[in-house]
C-alpha cells in the first residue's frame, strides 16, 4: 500500500499509478503529505480527486487503475491536483468550457 | 482513524476450507439452489403465477416474458432460465391466446430431466382454479427439492456475474476493484466470470482489447464497444455528464475504467451474448446491446435485467456492488450486496452483505476486501443466503431484444 510518508487520506488503488486518489474532502490550504513532500492543497477537494504521486511531463500518460486514463497537458509535479486543467482524455474531448480548445482531434 | 488494519470480523470461511455442494443435473452443472421457477409468458398470467409461488416464496420463484408477440431471445431467454442450474422443477403459467411457444418450452425442460407442469388459464376453469392447481403442484415438488441430496462441488464449477448499480463517487475506487480481485481468485481457482454492460466500457476498448485471448477476439471486443458506442448515441445518452467531473472524474476513459474495473486483471477468454454458455473457466464479456437497428430502447433497462442475461449464460450468483444503495436481489440466483460508501453501509448494512466503504476509512486493503467476496461467494455455494434472500427479494424483469450468434472468432480456446 502507500508508503508511510504519505497522507492516509490519499488512497493508491494500483502500484504503478501516476496519481492518488481522496479518500475524504480536503479543505483549500490544507497542508498534506504526499512521498515525504509537503504540499498544500490548492483549491476545496471531494472525494475521489486526484494528486499526482510522480512527475508526469506534458504529453505523457496519466496512469490510474494501472491503465492510461489520458495524457497530461502540462508538466505535473506530484502534489498537484491532477483535473480538466492538466488531463485530457485520448479518447474524446471531455464536455466542459474547455473542451473547444482541445488539441486532441486536430493534432497528430 | 486506526492506523491498523482491522481483522476481517464478518468473514464467515476461508475458500480453501469450505465446503461446497451442489444440485447435479443432467447437464453435468451443478446448482447451489434448488428453486421452483413459476414462469408466467405473458403479463395477463403474471398474477395467477405470482398467486401460485405465493404458497411458499423460499421455493418458488416467479420469472417471466410480458410480451404477447413473439421474441426468439425472450424464447431463448426463458429456455436457459427454466434450465438454469438453480432451478429443481419449472411451473409454466399461460393464459392461452399468447404467442409464446409454452409446448417447446416444457419440452425442453422435460429434456433436462426436470418435473415440469404447464397450466392454461384459459382451459383450467380461470384464476382460482388455475392458482390452486399450481399451488397443489408446487407444494408436492418443493417437498420432493427440499428432500434431494446434494454432491461436492468444486469452485471451479461456479459462474459468477457481476454488476454495479445506484453507483456513486466511490464504486470505483472501492467495490468495483474489490469485486475485481474476486473475479481473479475465482478465475484462478478455474471458475467462469461474466462482466458486461459494454456501454460502460466506452473509452476502455484498447486497454481491453490487450487482455483478449488472441488477436480476433480482441476486435470483436472493441467491435462490441463500438456497436454499444453507436447504439447509446442513437438514444442520445452515454456522455460524460458534468457531473462526473464535479465527483473528480476527469476523461471518458477514466470514468469507464471505475466500471471496467470489476473485470479484474485476467485474460479475456471469449465474447458471449445473453444465453450463450461459456464453455469453460475463464473471463467472458458479455455483449448486451442488441444487434441491427436500435428497435427496443434502451439495452437494459435496470440492473435486474442485467443479472437475467447473466443467468441465462448459467450464472449462479451475481457480485453487486453499490453507491448509493441499491437494495434488489433476484428471482433464482443470489446477489451478494457490495456497499461502496461506507456512509450509505451504516444506513443500509441490512441490506448488505460486503462494505468496501471501510477501503475509503483505511480499515482494509482492496485486495482484503475482494478475498471477503471470493469468502462470500464460496459459502453462498455450501448454503448460507445473502443478505437480500434473505429478505425476499426475488426481482425478475425480461423485455424484448434481438441478437446475431456470435462469429468464431469470439471463444477461441
Amino acid at each position: 500500500m502507500a508508503q508511510s510518508a504519505t497522507d492516509p487520506r490519499l488512497l493508491l488503488l494500483s502500484p504503478g499509478d501516476s496519481v492518488y486518489v481522496l479518500r475524504d474532502q480536503v479543505a483549500a490550504g490544507e497542508v498534506m503529505e504526499v512521498k515525504g513532500h509537503r504540499i498544500t492543497v490548492p483549491v476545496a477537494l471531494g472525494l475521489g480527486h486526484k494528486i499526482a504521486r510522480v512527475p508526469v511531463a506534458a504529453g505523457e500518460r496519466v496512469i490510474k487503475y494501472g491503465a492510461p486514463i489520458g495524457s497530461a497537458r502540462i508538466d505535473i509535479a506530484p502534489g498537484d491536483h491532477v483535473h480538466l486543467h492538466n488531463l485530457r482524455s485520448d479518447y474524446t474531448p471531455t464536455h466542459s468550457r474547455d473542451a473547444a480548445s482541445d488539441k486532441g482531434k486536430t493534432t497528430t | 482513524m486506526s492506523d491498523t488494519i482491522e481483522a476481517d470480523t464478518r468473514q464467515p470461511t476461508h475458500g480453501k476450507a469450505t465446503t461446497l455442494r451442489g444440485y447435479p443435473r443432467s447437464d453435468g452443472r451443478k446448482g447451489i439452489r434448488n428453486v421452483i421457477a413459476v414462469a408466467y409468458l405473458v403479463e395477463c398470467a403474471h398474477h395467477v403465477a405470482r398467486e401460485i409461488a405465493g404458497i411458499d416464496r423460499a421455493a418458488a420463484h416467479v420469472i417471466g416474458f410480458p410480451g404477447c408477440f413473439p421474441n426468439p431471445y425472450a424464447q431463448k431467454m426463458m429456455e436457459r432460465l427454466c434450465t438454469h442450474p438453480n432451478v429443481g422443477a419449472v411451473m409454466i403459467v399461460s393464459l392461452g391466446c399468447e404467442s409464446f411457444d409454452r409446448e417447446r418450452l416444457a419440452r425442453v425442460v422435460a429434456e433436462s430431466g426436470r418435473p415440469v407442469e404447464t397450466l392454461v388459464i384459459q382451459n383450467a376453469g380461470g384464476t382460482r382454479s388455475t392458482i390452486a392447481a399450481g399451488q397443489g403442484w408446487v407444494r408436492a415438488r418443493a417437498a420432493e427439492l427440499a428432500a434431494a441430496p446434494t454432491v461436492p462441488m468444486d469452485v471451479s464449477e461456479l459462474v459468477v456475474g457481476t454488476v454495479c448499480g445506484g453507483s456513486d463517487g466511490t464504486s470505483g475506487i472501492t467495490g468495483n476493484p474489490a469485486a475485481g480481485v474476486a473475479f481473479d481468485k475465482l478465475v484462478a481457482a478455474g471458475a467462469t466470470c461474466i462482466f458486461e454492460e459494454t456501454g460502460e466500457l466506452i473509452g476502455c476498448e484498447e486497454i481491453m482489447a490487450a487482455r483478449a485471448a488472441t488477436p480476433a477476439l480482441a476486435e470483436e471486443l472493441r467491435a462490441s464497444v463500438e456497436k454499444a458506442a453507436r447504439y447509446y448515441a442513437t438514444l442520445g445518452f452515454g456522455s460524460f455528464a458534468a457531473g462526473n467531473a464535479e465527483g473528480g472524474l476527469t476523461t471518458i476513459e477514466e470514468k469507464s475504467l471505475g466500471a471496467y474495473m470489476k473485470s479484474g486483471q485476467s485474460p479475456i477468454s471469449g465474447l458471449i451474448k445473453p444465453g450463450d454458455i461459456p464453455p469453460r473457466g475463464g473471463l467472458y464479456l458479455m455483449d448486451v446491446v442488441p444487434d441491427g437497428e436500435v428497435r427496443f430502447g434502451f439495452p437494459n433497462i435496470s440492473d435486474n435485467a442485467e443479472i437475467v442475461e447473466m443467468m441465462a449464460s448459467g450464472a449462479h450468483c451475481t457480485l453487486f456492488v453499490t453507491g448509493r444503495g441499491s437494495v434488489v436481489g433476484s428471482a433464482l440466483a443470489p446477489v451478494i450486496k457490495i456497499a461502496a460508501n461506507p456512509h450509505m453501509y451504516r444506513r443500509l448494512s441490512e441490506d448488505m452483505d460486503i462494505n468496501a466503504g471501510r477501503i475509503l476509512e483505511g480499515e482494509a486493503s482492496v485486495a482484503e476486501v475482494g478475498g471477503e467476496i471470493f469468502d462470500f461467494v464460496c459459502a453462498l455455494a455450501s448454503g448460507q443466503q445473502s443478505a437480500s434472500e434473505v429478505l425476499g427479494h426475488q426481482e425478475f424483469i425480461l423485455t424484448y431484444k434481438s441478437f446475431e450468434p456470435i462469429g468464431p472468432a469470439c471463444l477461441p480456446v
